[in-house]
This record gives structure tokens, C-alpha cells and sequence, in this order.
């Protein structure tokens, strides 16, 4: 980026102008934000450092008595500060952004359409599911093997993702990326079934 | 008058922080290191939230009004903070246990009738942060116009703006509005230990908030939070003004429950026996109505059997809090009490239990979100530099989809500022506006969920369906008040958007009021200022009246006084006017054309009092 600082003219290469030091309107990508190189295998203890350390310089309680302009850049930065940390910090989301920022949306493939090696084992999940709504409790241990099953998958493509994102960080090849949207879909489609059954499954977990 | 010091002329504007409670509200400011209380007129640090309208259209704030409750009930107001930010709907059941009378019009924004004024609750408030500001002036000597003010953390968006609103009606610039739990954990010092993971419990006279923050280095991070405003001390004085008034039913066979006067009584009594009952095991409801006596003797047991309930709906939010903040019981290092009802045993017992630490209650639960308004305060004029406040948005932010659904933006407990952008486009050829209905609340369905407000963005280019391109952008702020800009994909200008809020009053309205006050204000600042002038002149020209009696007097020759006669005559010229200025400067024009006889006056009663010796 090569603007104007908007205080004092002269070029600004970063956040900060390097002349007068006032605060520049913040890139909107998260990775350019933090200073990080664009990878999908990221070290949180870092990550957390740099917030930190970011939210003591842009936060709008350091710019309580600057110029008007200055204090709206620190509004917009540290929203998307705050944003990319909470996008970044979780490998799932940030995968889903890291993603869509080279225009494969998860959204888009986002559907209803069962994984194929799943079909048998998901058709005698909705049944039982079904039987249990209808106040049948005897499904209770079969749904409770299915939710266990379901979240071992869950932490085995969690495995396997961690995996892919090293291998894309050292070689960036396109088809790895196209692995991870697989595994992204997939880990989607069986997070939904452990909601769905988890639902059913009073006192079972305290999520939402 | 505090001690100043000059920092090379430029001074700064003092902020203060303050606590608008439901019960009590308290100013504050950062007194060099420590945060400190200012007192009002009668010397008490709590203004009581109570705003009294009296027939003369004189308004009384604080203690004096609290007297009046039982006198004028009809013409004043107390836990109005209650009513901020909410709809005529909202408060049915406030209205069957509190004495407000709700003004014909009230739709979106509710008006109180007080006699024969109707005030918005932002209006009402705006009298309780005035008379703190006043409060603050005179402890100061200067004006004030800039704050922090506290809210609870579980306030939506509406309860938000009408704080702010109240604010600036009071000619408060509203610098910050700090969750009032990450506020008392600021007054505490937590960051002593310089990381650790606390939580705080809230339980004041209206709301019960719970936070859980990590400590990291003087950084304040609120994991999580959550909270009832609607429930607080003001629910167990209703529980046990209900059975003061079924005993008094049967005893004396008479329904009191419709005088106001009657139930002000009992309200007074029941709060003195509640507050004896944390440091008794017994205490005496005592109740005099029109030469009849009620005494009824309660228990803490029964006492503890009544707020049960109440104790326990606080532990879902505490329980649901911990799991949004990923944190184990365990985890929590310590536990800080905030809020007057946390000093009930049974309230400290609770938490104990559920938080399995000893909680914090050195400091008193009544000051502590004050004095960390003011630690707030001292952070944004620059003065405190290692501490940092990182909270975050109580409620998910929505809008409405098809079929009535909501679609979440930005969900709970994200930090703030926090933002989201969606496209919009039209759904029909030539379409020229959108609209655009923003919600607050988890619930799926938009009539589960807190309506906002609605958007329009208006005066689209007619185009094909699907073409325009409008990018809006929703931002929680760091008050936790929503703003949203749109902006023109395609020409890149800011697109323009009209913002109707469902329960608040509108950007013209909340300026009217300010006009109205501001000048008020003013006015008052400044008639105090040549009232303060005055006296200063009245004390000068009386000495000067006894020096003329004095020796001294006729040691100086004619010329000489003729140089004092001179400012003193120009004093008692601008003595009238309305310009203390003026005034000041003539005063400071008289104590120099005065030093010597000063001076003189000082020998000669130096000499008199040899004389005397030598006697």
C-alpha cells in the first residue's frame, strides 16, 4: 500500500505512519493485520501475543483524545482486529477463511447431500433420532454410540486436517487445498449430526 | 479543593466516572493514583436514584427527593433505571409493583407522568447525572463534560443508547460506557496477579450480571458474560412488601396496597429490616400508618427461604457463563462481590458454593464500580497506560430473514468493537429501497428476539433486480452500541440509510432535550460562578469597611487612597453584572491596591500587641 498519511502527507508504508506516527486506515485482511506470513498452520500461544499486543496499540481507549479521523481508524481496526483474531484462533474457521480468500467458499458447497460413505449409518442415525422424538427411549444407547462415533470422526479429520495445513504451508500445492474444503465439508456435515443428537440427549453437553 | 498540578499550561479536562444505579449513583474520579468518591452537597457519597417533580417545578435529586416519596409519591420517581431503554409492553409487570403512571402517548419510548410533567426515563436520569455533575463541579471549582458511565453488562443495545442519551441530555459528553463488573474488577487491582481468570458477581438493586475475565498483564479480557436485567435487591423488598400487606390485610382487615403513601412506608421498612438481617438473626419490620402499628419480627431463615429463588436464578446465568467462556470451575482464581445484595450471607454463601473460592468484599459493594469508572476514565484521557479494558457484546446481533428467522452476525460475547459486513441487493425491477430489521437475542426466530431497529436504505438507482450492490456494515462499538454505514458497491459512495430505532428516542428528539438542558446547564454553572464571585467581593469590601476604621487607614496619605477607593468603586460597578470574571479581576485589582495597607494594619497590630505587654 502506498497512501498518503492522512495527518502529514507523506507516504505511509505501515499501520503507523513512520513520520508523525498517526494511526493509518487498517488493512481488511486479517493476515496483513497481524503481521503473519498467510498460513494455515498457525502457533496460538503466538497468535495471542500479537492480539495482545495489537489491542494495546489500536484499541479506541488509546485514542480517547486524539483527532476525530485517528479514533475512526482505531474503531475500524480494532473491530477487525478483534474479528481476526476470533476467525484465526480456531483452525476451523481459519481454514474456512483462509479458503475463501482464494475463492473456495464453503458456502457454496455447503448442502444437504450426504457424504456417500456415510448413507447407511445416517439413514439408521434418523430413524433412531425419530423414535426418540416420538418419546421411544429405548434408542437412548444407540444414539449415545452413534454421538461417539460421530465425534471420534470429528477429532480424526481434525487430525487429518492439522496435517494437510502443514502440508499446504510447505508446498503450496492447489490440490491440497481442494483436500481440505473436502475435509472442511465433511467435518460440517458430521458436526450437524452430533447437534442434532446431542439435542435429544438431555444433560449430554452444555452447548447451546 | 483538590491539589492541582500544572502540567505546562495545557490543562486537560477532568473525566469523572460514574455509577447511574438503579437504587444509587455515585461520581468518582482518579484522585493521582487512587480512584476516589465525590460527595455530594449533604456530604453522602450515594445520591439516592430518586428524582422528585414538586409542584413549584422545582426537581429534587438524591436524599432530599427520597424523603419526599412518602410525602409526594405521586411526583416521584425511583429505580427508573428500570424502565431505560424499554417499550410500554416490556414493563406490565414492573407497573403492578412500581408506583409509575405511564403517560397516554408512551409507544416506542415510554413517558412517565409526574403531576403535571411527562418525562422519558432518559430525561428522568439525565436530572440524577446532573445533579452528580453539579456535585463534581463544585468538589472541582470547574466545569465537567466528559464521562464514563457504567451500565450493566447484560444491557441490549436500547438500554445503551438511552444511558448515552441521558448523558448528553445532562450536557455529558459519554466517552465510554463500561460493563459495570469489568469496571469493579479495574477498582479491585486484580492485575496485581498479573495473570489469573476471575469472575465477578453483580447483584444490585435492579440487575444481576455475570463476568468472567482473564488477566493478562494489566489486560482486562472479558471471556464471557451474562445477566438478568431484571432482577436484583428491588425483587425481595416486592417479596416482602407483599407480605407486610397480606399481615396488615388481615390484622387490620384494609387493603393499604392501593396507597402509595402506605406502601413508600412499608417499602422504607422492609429495606431497614433486610439490610439489619445480613448482621442479625432477627430483625423488626416496623410500620406506622395513620396512627395504626404493624410489627412483624423476620427471620434470616424466613428470609432465606423467601429469596431462595432468587439466588438461584442467578446460578443459570453463572453456570451458562462459565461454559461460554470455556472454563472449568477450577479455573477461577478469585471471586469479586459487586452490587449491595451481595452483602446478604445467604447471597455470599451461594456464590461461594457454586464458585468453590472465598469471595472478594474489601471494598465496599456499593463504591467499587464507581471508582473503576473512574479508573476507566483516568485510561482514556491517557493517564494510566499499562491497563487495558477488552470486554464484550452481551447479546447476538441479527437481522430478519425470510420467513421471520434471524440470521446471526455477530454472536455473543465477541469482543468489541466488533463488525460484520452483508451484501444487499433488490428483490424487484427498479426496487428503490431496502429494509433492513436488526435484532438482538439468541433465539431463532425473530419475535424471540429484542427488535433494534430498522434500516432503510433508501433512493437505490432503479436497476434490474439483483443488481444493486450495497455493502452494509454493522459495528458494536466499544460502548457495545450498534452503528451501521452502507455503502454503494458499485460507486463506491456511502449509500444513505435511514435508521428508525424500535424503543429509544430518535437522534431529533434526544436533541431537542440536550437544547433544553444544555442551556439550563450552562446557565447554572455559570449564575453559580458569579454567585461564588459575589461572595468573594462581599468578604473583600466588608474588611476594607473595617480597615477604614483602623489606624493604618489614616497613615496612608491621600493619593494613596485614592488608589484603593478607585478598583473599589469599578467592584461594586460589575458587582451586578453577570460576569464573574470581571468581578474576579476587579477583586484581584482591590487586594493589590491594598497590600500596604495590609501591611500597615499588620505593624500596627504588631505594635498594639507590645503595647499590650507592656501593661
Amino acid at each position: 500500500m502506498d497512501f498518503a498519511c492522512w495527518q502529514c502527507g507523506q507516504a505511509a508504508p505501515g499501520l503507523f505512519c513512520a513520520h508523525c506516527g498517526a494511526l493509518q486506515q487498517p488493512p481488511a485482511g486479517y493476515f496483513e493485520l497481524f503481521g503473519s506470513e498467510e498460513k494455515l498452520a498457525l502457533d496460538p500461544a503466538a497468535l495471542e501475543r500479537r492480539f495482545y499486543e495489537l489491542s494495546r496499540q489500536l484499541h479506541p481507549d488509546r485514542f480517547g483524545r486524539k483527532p476525530l479521523i485517528e479514533r475512526q481508524h482505531s474503531e475500524q481496526a480494532s473491530s477487525v482486529l478483534n474479528d481476526a483474531y476470533r476467525t484465526l484462533r480456531d483452525p476451523i474457521t481459519r481454514a474456512e477463511y483462509f479458503l475463501k480468500q482464494r475463492g473456495l467458499d464453503i458456502g457454496e458447497q455447503r448442502s444437504k447431500d450426504v457424504p456417500p460413505e456415510l448413507l447407511e449409518e445416517v439413514f439408521e442415525l434418523n430413524m433412531a433420532l425419530e423414535e426418540m422424538r416420538a418419546g421411544d427411549t429405548s434408542a437412548r444407547p444407540q444414539l449415545e454410540q452413534a454421538r461417539d462415533r460421530f465425534t471420534n470422526m470429528l477429532e480424526q479429520i481434525d487430525r487429518q486436517l492439522e496435517n494437510e495445513f502443514t502440508s499446504y504451508d510447505g508446498a503450496q500445492r492447489p490440490e491440497v487445498l481442494t483436500a481440505i474444503r473436502g475435509l472442511l465439508n465433511r467435518r460440517r456435515y458430521i458436526q450437524n449430526l452430533v447437534n442434532e443428537v446431542e439435542k435429544e440427549l438431555p444433560g449430554s453437553a452444555l452447548s447451546d | 479543593m483538590p491539589f492541582q498540578i500544572d502540567f505546562g499550561g495545557r490543562k486537560q479536562e477532568r473525566v469523572v466516572g460514574i455509577d447511574l444505579g438503579t437504587t444509587n449513583s455515585l461520581v468518582a474520579f482518579m484522585d493521582l493514583t487512587a480512584p476516589k468518591i465525590i460527595p455530594g452537597e449533604d456530604g453522602d457519597k450515594l445520591v439516592p436514584s430518586v428524582v422528585s417533580f414538586s409542584e413549584s417545578g422545582e426537581i429534587v435529586v438524591g436524599n432530599n427527593a427520597r424523603r419526599l416519596l412518602i410525602t409526594q409519591p405521586e411526583r416521584t420517581v425511583y429505580s427508573v433505571k428500570r424502565l431505560m431503554g424499554r417499550g410500554a409492553a416490556d414493563i406490565q409487570e414492573e407497573l403492578k409493583l412500581f408506583p409509575f403512571h405511564m403517560a397516554e402517548d408512551s409507544e416506542s419510548v415510554i413517558k412517565l407522568r409526574l403531576g403535571d410533567v411527562e418525562l422519558t426515563p432518559p430525561e428522568i436520569s439525565a436530572y440524577i447525572l446532573r445533579q452528580l455533575k453539579k456535585n463534581a463541579e463544585t468538589y472541582f471549582g470547574e466545569p465537567v463534560t466528559q464521562a464514563v458511565i457504567t451500565v450493566p453488562a447484560y444491557f441490549n443495545d436500547a438500554q445503551r443508547q438511552a444511558t448515552k442519551d441521558a448523558g448528553r441530555i445532562a450536557g455529558l459528553e459519554v466517552l465510554r460506557l463500561v460493563n459495570e463488573p469489568t469496571a469493579a474488577s479495574l477498582a479491585y487491582g486484580l492485575d496485581k496477579r498479573k495473570n489469573g481468570t476471575i469472575a465477578v458477581y453483580d447483584l444490585g438493586g435492579g440487575t444481576f450480571d455475570i463476568s468472567i475475565l482473564k488477566l493478562h498483564d494489566g489486560i482486562f479480557e472479558v471471556l464471557a458474560t451474562n445477566g438478568d436485567t431484571h432482577l436484583g435487591g428491588d425483587d425481595i423488598d416486592n417479596l416482602l412488601i407483599r407480605i407486610g400487606l397480606e399481615d396488615v390485610a388481615s390484622e387490620w382487615g384494609m387493603d393499604v396496597s392501593g396507597s402509595q403513601e402506605a406502601v413508600q412506608l412499608l417499602r422504607r421498612a422492609v429495606i431497614q429490616a433486610k439490610e439489619e438481617l445480613s448482621f442479625a438473626p432477627v430483625a423488626t419490620v416496623a410500620f406506622e400508618y395513620r396512627g395504626r402499628n404493624y410489627r412483624r419480627e423476620i427471620t434470616r431463615d424466613l428470609l432465606e427461604q423467601l429469596i431462595a429463588p432468587i439466588v438461584e436464578r442467578t446460578m443459570g446465568p453463572c453456570r451458562a457463563c462459565l461454559a461460554d467462556a470455556h472454563v472449568k470451575v477450577a479455573d477461577i482464581d478469585e471471586v469479586v462481590m459487586v452490587g449491595g445484595s451481595t452483602r446478604i450471607p445467604f447471597v455470599r454463601q451461594a456464590v461461594e458454593k457454586l464458585f468453590r473460592a472465598k469471595p472478594h468484599t474489601e471494598l465496599n459493594p456499593d463504591e467499587v464500580v464507581a471508582l473503576g469508572a473512574a479508573v476507566q476514565a483516568a485510561i482514556l484521557s491517557g493517564d494510566l497506560e499499562d491497563k487495558l479494558l477488552l470486554d464484550v457484546t452481551p447479546l447476538s446481533l441479527g437481522i430478519e430473514t425470510m420467513g421471520g428467522l434471524t440470521s446471526k452476525l455477530i454472536h455473543r460475547n465477541s469482543t468489541i468493537p466488533a463488525s460484520a459486513t452483508e451484501m444487499f441487493t433488490t428483490a424487484v425491477d427498479g426496487q428503490r429501497n431496502v429494509l433492513i430489521h436488526v435484532v438482538q437475542g439468541e433465539r431463532e426466530l425473530v419475535k424471540d428476539c429484542r427488535s433494534l431497529a430498522r434500516f432503510d436504505l433508501k433512493e437505490i438507482d432503479p436497476m434490474p433486480a439483483g443488481l444493486p450492490r450495497i455493502e452494509v456494515r454493522f459495528l458494536i462499538d466499544a460502548n457495545g452500541i450498534l452503528n451501521v454505514t452502507a455503502r454503494d458497491q458499485r460507486t463506491g459512495k456511502e449509500h444513505s440509510l435511514e435508521v428508525k430505532p424500535s424503543y429509544g428516542l430518535n437522534d431529533e428528539q434526544v436533541e431537542a432535550m440536550i437544547l433544553e438542558s444544555y442551556e439550563k446547564a450552562e446557565e447554572d454553572f455559570r449564575e453559580r460562578q458569579v454567585r461564588e464571585a459575589r461572595v468573594e467581593a462581599d468578604n473583600i469590601l466588608t474588611a476594607l469597611d473595617k480597615a477604614r476604621q483602623n489606624e493604618a487607614w489614616f497613615e496612608l496619605d491621600g493619593e494613596e487612597r485614592a488608589a484603593i477607593e478607585k478598583p473599589v468603586n469599578e467592584l461594586l460597578m460589575v458587582y451586578h453584572s453577570d460576569d464573574h470574571l470581571l468581578i474576579r479581576a476587579k477583586i484581584d485589582e482591590v487586594n493589590e491596591a491594598t497590600t500596604k495597607l495590609a501591611e500597615n494594619m499588620m505593624n500596627s497590630a504588631v505594635r498594639g500587641a507590645l503595647k499590650g505587654t507592656k501593661i
